[in-house]
Parts: structure tokens; sequence; C-alpha cells
């Protein structure tokens, strides 16, 4: 390891700053599964819905940028089309699982391939999109705050999807663990039956969940293209999305903890990122890309997590079953 | 091991509305895909037509169909048999990826070992991969309470990590510009069968299903797999383990999993790289289920997915099909199948 190179100040600023970055598609697409967890769906097919956001996203903002829309806005309405896109494939999750009750398993793995071999198929179908770059949001520097030595640098210098996905931890934390809706979401996945019997529509709030959650990581595809990497390339998410189920299970559910782990898997990509850049040919960069998942499995084997999963978590529920 | 709460397609239909069930579901996955072909400007019967040109066509055409659906046929037939268990292993994809790289670092370490010992020592270190990274997910279960789900998925990227770092750095060809290892010697490469493309490993992957049928339904052992996905009550009722046998059940589909890992390295790419797998872990689960999690289901559905694969690449040839359309259909496939069952069981 070229220690030498990697402990200087400008190395770690750069280091700190691209991993705040580099977690946030992560982290969207952990807060929706959360959501949709929480309510007793497991829907593992995130990595196939973030490649269907992040194709309908870059493809919206290229068509609006080539309609000589301003680019910003072009992005805006990007992202706003990769979360549509989400929750598209969120819906279908929802039929299969709630509807059809169909084994939740199956249903997400079947979304894997679905949305990548869709996103992969539509960017060859139309060439317009392989050449395309898209300008995406510039950076907003807090003022005041962007000017401090380091921390203005690593955290007050980036651009408001990034400010945004920090509030929307807070926001998801209040949400879940100290609101009214919070309560009757988790009592769904705890025991829809005391819900149903309370007056409560079980299949509704499934059904809400999991379209949220779907938009959410649907909105994380689309931020990587849009945003971050101003491209498509097929199977652009790289297994994002199976890192976040992992950081799920890593957070035991609480938004504060998806955020750790999320900048935990930022940083680390990053760090392998720079590794590579230097060219040195033994850094096993492979192992921090591991980090994530034998983290994840660290702590489950460490902590029971039994009284922490939703009770119902994956059981199609049936109406006027106890 | 505790029982997963995930109940298996479906239990309680007649079986005739079971066999009608997929062929409504394929019905449906042709209607939704001829929308999808057309969207790239395509007449999807003329798409249809070259798809079957293309992958049952010739011998040539027949032979690449075989060749594609051995690995997937494996893969199934053991995830057949664990789910069969009601043991839901999801990690096909790593333990493929650790057979590969046990039994390529044997044609590696010991290139000079005569050919049948070679062949022997691959094999078994191929299973051995898949056994071992199969059984830590089995024991993170057993000891620490850990999901199969979660565990077996989670090992999944950890395992197609170990693959790309041993091909780029120990076991790198000094003398090659990719990170990938040296080419086998010829003693590592799997026998031809009577002068054509096909290779012994698909004279294996068809007599598994057999054997598959006859340890799930003609072997004390296989009643008792059975038994236990039925129900684990009712399984220790009659006096068997259902953790011991869950865990007979992972070890049984991890060790396949190796098997297809290590027969696809000694005959389609020859040395450790990445990118040794088409994502076949995670087709064989849509398989095995598509197949009903019966072993003639199974080899249906491996040969129908390959099928696929292999005439998305005539369509990409003759009508610039993109090949990403292959699965697309099979995605839609299973999607119309799970609708299918849906429907046949209210």
């Amino acid at each position: 390891m070229p220690w030498h190179q990697i402990l200087t100040l400008p190395f770690l600023i750069a280091i700190l700053t691209a991993g705040i970055r580099l977690a946030v598609p992560v982290l969207l697409a952990v807060l929706g599964e959360i959501i949709t967890q929480l309510s007793g769906v497991m829907n593992l097919g995130l990595e196939g819905v973030m490649l269907m956001g992040a194709l309908a996203g870059f493809a919206t903002t290229v068509t609006l940028e080539t309609a000589n829309l301003d680019p910003t806005l072009a992005a805006w309405v990007g992202l706003a089309a990769g979360a549509g896109a989400g929750m598209v494939m969120g819906l279908l999750m929802a039929v299969l699982a709630i509807t059809c009750r169909t084994d939740q398993v199956v249903a997400g793995i079947t979304l894997v391939l679905l949305g990548q071999s869709l996103s992969t198929y539509f960017y060859r179908a139309f060439p317009a999109l392989t050449q395309a770059r898209v300008s995406g949001i510039s950076s907003w520097p807090i003022p005041g705050l962007a000017d401090l030595p380091f921390v203005g640098r690593v955290l007050f210098n980036h651009n408001p999807v990034v400010y945004l996905s920090g509030l929307l931890v807070i926001l998801c934390g209040w949400l879940l663990y100290r609101s009214n809706w919070g309560l009757l979401m988790r009592a769904t996945g705890e025991h829809p039956a005391a819900v149903e019997s309370s007056g409560m529509d079980v299949t509704r709030i499934r059904y809400l969940c999991t379209l949220v959650g779907s938009g959410l990581a649907g909105l994380g595809g689309a931020v990587l293209t849009v945003v971050q990497l101003n491209l498509f390339i097929e199977g652009i998410t790289a297994g994002r999305g199976w890192i976040a189920i992992a950081l799920v299970y890593f957070s035991r559910w609480h938004p504060s903890l998806a955020l750790a782990g999320a900048l935990l898997f930022g940083v680390a990509d990053a760090l392998q990122f720079r590794l590579q850049a230097l060219g040195s040919e033994d850094i096993p960069y492979e192992f921090f890309l591991m980090l994530p998942y034998g983290l994840t499995l660290i702590v489950l084997a460490s902590c029971r997590l039994r009284d922490k999963t939703p009770t119902a978590l994956g059981i199609p529920y049936v109406k006027g079953d106890r | 091991m505790t029982a997963d709460p995930s109940p298996l397609a479906p239990t309680s239909l007649s079986p005739r509305l079971k066999a009608l069930a997929p062929a409504l579901g394929v019905l449906i996955a042709l209607f939704l895909s001829s929308i999808v072909i057309a969207l790239s400007g395509v007449n999807p019967l003329e798409a249809y037509q070259t798809f079957m040109a293309g992958a049952f066509g010739g011998s040539r055409q027949i032979t690449e169909t075989l060749l594609k659906a051995t690995p997937i046929l494996i893969i199934a037939l053991g995830l057949t048999i664990a789910f069969q268990a009601r043991v839901w292993n999801i990690g096909a994809e790593g333990q493929y990826h650790i057979g590969a790289l046990l039994a390529g670092t044997v044609a590696l370490v010991q290139p000079d070992l005569p050919a049948p010992i070679m062949m022997l020592a691959m094999v078994l270190a191929g299973l051995g991969g898949g056994l071992l990274w199969s059984l830590i997910a089995g024991l993170l279960q057993l000891k620490r309470g850990v999901n199969l789900i979660i565990g077996t998925l989670m090992l999944n990227y950890i395992g197609i990590l170990l693959v790309q770092y041993v091909a780029r750095v120990p076991l790198r060809d000094p003398n090659g510009f990719l990170p990938e290892t040296a080419r086998f010697a010829a003693t590592a490469q799997l026998p031809r069968l009577f002068g054509t493309r096909l290779h012994i490993g698909v004279l294996l992957a068809l007599l598994l299903v057999p054997l598959t049928y006859l340890l799930l339904w003609r072997t004390p052992l296989g009643f008792r797999l059975r038994a236990v996905g039925n129900g684990p009550t009712v399984a220790r009722s009659v006096g068997i383990w259902p953790h011991r046998h869950r865990l007979i059940a992972l070890l049984i589909s991890g060790s396949l999993a190796g098997l297809a890992g290590m027969i696809e390295i000694s005959y389609t790419y020859l040395r450790l790289r990445p990118n040794i797998s088409d994502g076949y872990g995670f087709t064989g689960i849509l398989v095995a289920l598509l197949g009903q999690l019966s072993p003639i289901g199974t080899l249906i559905a491996a040969v129908l997915f390959s099928a696929l694969v292999v005439g998305a690449q005539a369509l990409n040839v003759t009508l610039q099909v993109p090949v990403a359309v292959a699965g697309v259909l099979q995605a839609l496939l299973v999607l119309g199948v799970l609708a299918g069952n849906a429907i046949a069981k209210r």
C-alpha cells in the first residue's frame, strides 16, 4: 500500500468528499427498502429497480436537453422520471407480492432480471443514448459554511441532491419511529391482522410502502446517472441494489445507521477508485468492495436480529387470517 | 434452522389447473414480449421465427443451445432439491464462482497432473468449493441465526470479487495484459463427445435429471427432504430432524453450483478471469421455479432459457435486435407463469 500517498490532507479531503457523494444513490435505496420492509414486504429487486430509474432518468434528461430546456431543470425532471420508473417497478412487485401472493424472493429476483435486461435493451435499441452526456446539477456551496477549513470542503460543497438526502434521513427517522404513520406501517409489518381489525387496510398500506420504497430506489439510480456520472452504460449500478439490501440488515431498519452504512460504502468505494487510479497492481481493491457484504454478515452473526426483524416480513397477508 | 416463512408457488391446485397455469403464463409473456420487440421496429412474428431457427435450426444451433443450458441446468437441479426442502439458497452465483475458483486453482498450480487425475481433482475442487461456500451460510444460520436468504445473498458478491482478485493478483498471467490467469493446460479441458463441440459436462447434466428424480422420489433421503419441505413439525413427528436435512439440501445445491462453475471454466473460459458467469446462479433460481420444482420441468425450462439466449444472438445478427431481449423474454416468461399460477389459484 502506498501509505505516503494516502495519508495526506488533500487525499483525505478528496476521499471523504467523494465518499459522501457516492453514498447518496445507495442511501436513497436503503431508506426506500427500510420503508418497504417495515410494512412487511421484502423487495429483493432493488438492483433492477435502480437500473430502470437510472435509464428513465437519463433518457428523460437527454430528451429534454435536446429540446433546449434549461439543463438544470432537465436534470430535476429527469430525477422525477427516475423515481416514477422506480414506482412502476414497485407496482409490479406489489401486484406480485401483495395481490398475487407470489413468493417474494422469486418476485424480487425476477424484477432484477427484468430491470437489468430491459434497461440494457432500451439503451441498445436507442443509439441516441449511447453517446449522450448530460450536464447534471452544479454544486451549491453553502454560504459561510463552505469556507470552513476541512469541514467546509467535505460537508458543505455539494450539489443540492446530497443535502436533500441528508434531510431525508432525518425525515425518515421521524416518520418511521416518531409519527403515527410510522407506527401504523411498523404494525403492518409486525402484526397485519391487528391492523386490519382496527379498521385499516393492510393491502393499501403495503402497496403504498412498496411504491414509495421503489420510488426512492429509482431516484437513487437516476441520481447516479443524471447528477453524478452524467452518462448511462449497461449495468451502471454495479451491484448497488444488492449493497442496499445488505445495508438494510446492517442498519437494523434504522435510518441513522443506514446513513452510517451508506457512508461507509461511499468512502470504501471512493478509496478503491483512487487506489486503482494510483495504478499499483497489488492493491487488493476487491476487498474494499466486499466490505459492505462482509460487515453485514459480521453484524448479523454477532447480534441476534430476530427481535428486530418485522415479524410478518415476506409473508403475504390473507384477509381474516390470524 | 428455523422454517423460512416463504410458502412456495402453488400447493393447493388440482393437477389439471397446475398444468394449465404455465401455458397461460407463456401466452401472457408472448403478448408482452411482442410489444417490447415491436418497440425496436421489428415484426414480432419474424423475430420469433428467427429465434426458433437460431436456437434449434440445425445441429450447430442445437449444440450451442445445449452448451448454454448445461450450467443453468446443473444449478437449477441442485436448487430443485433445496427448494423441495424449502431451503432458500439464493447464493448459487457465489457457490458457482468459488467452485470455479478452486477448480481453476488446481489446474494452474498443478498443471502437470495426468489428464484423468486432473479432471477428477478439478471436479472434486469444484464440488468442494460450492459445498464450502454454502456451508458458511448454513453454519451462520444454524449457529448464529443469520437468515439463509440474506446469508447466501451476501456471499454471492464476496465470491465474485474473490475470483476477480485471485485472477488479477496472485495467479495472474505475468505475460498477459488483461487481469486474468494464463490458459489452462490441455489436460484441464473437458473431453469432447464423439468429435462434436459438446463436452462430457453436457452428458453429466442430462444424467443428473433422472438422478435428481431418483434422489427426491425414490430414496429415503429424498422422502425426508420433501417431508421437511412440507412442514418441519410433521417431519419431526415422524422422527426426521429438519436442521440436519435442511443443511444436507443446502450442501447438495451448493456443491452442484460449484460443479457448474468448474465445467464452465474448463470448457468455455479455460482460465480464471472476471465475468465467468452470465448470472447463471440467479437464472438457475428462476429455471427451477419455472420447472415447477420437477427435474423434467427444470430440464425443459433450462433448454428454453438457453434457447432464448442463443436465439437472441441470431436475432441480433439478422435483425439488429439487442441481445438483451433474451433476458427480457426470460423475465416476462417467469412473470407470466407467476401471474398464471395466481389466476389458477382463485
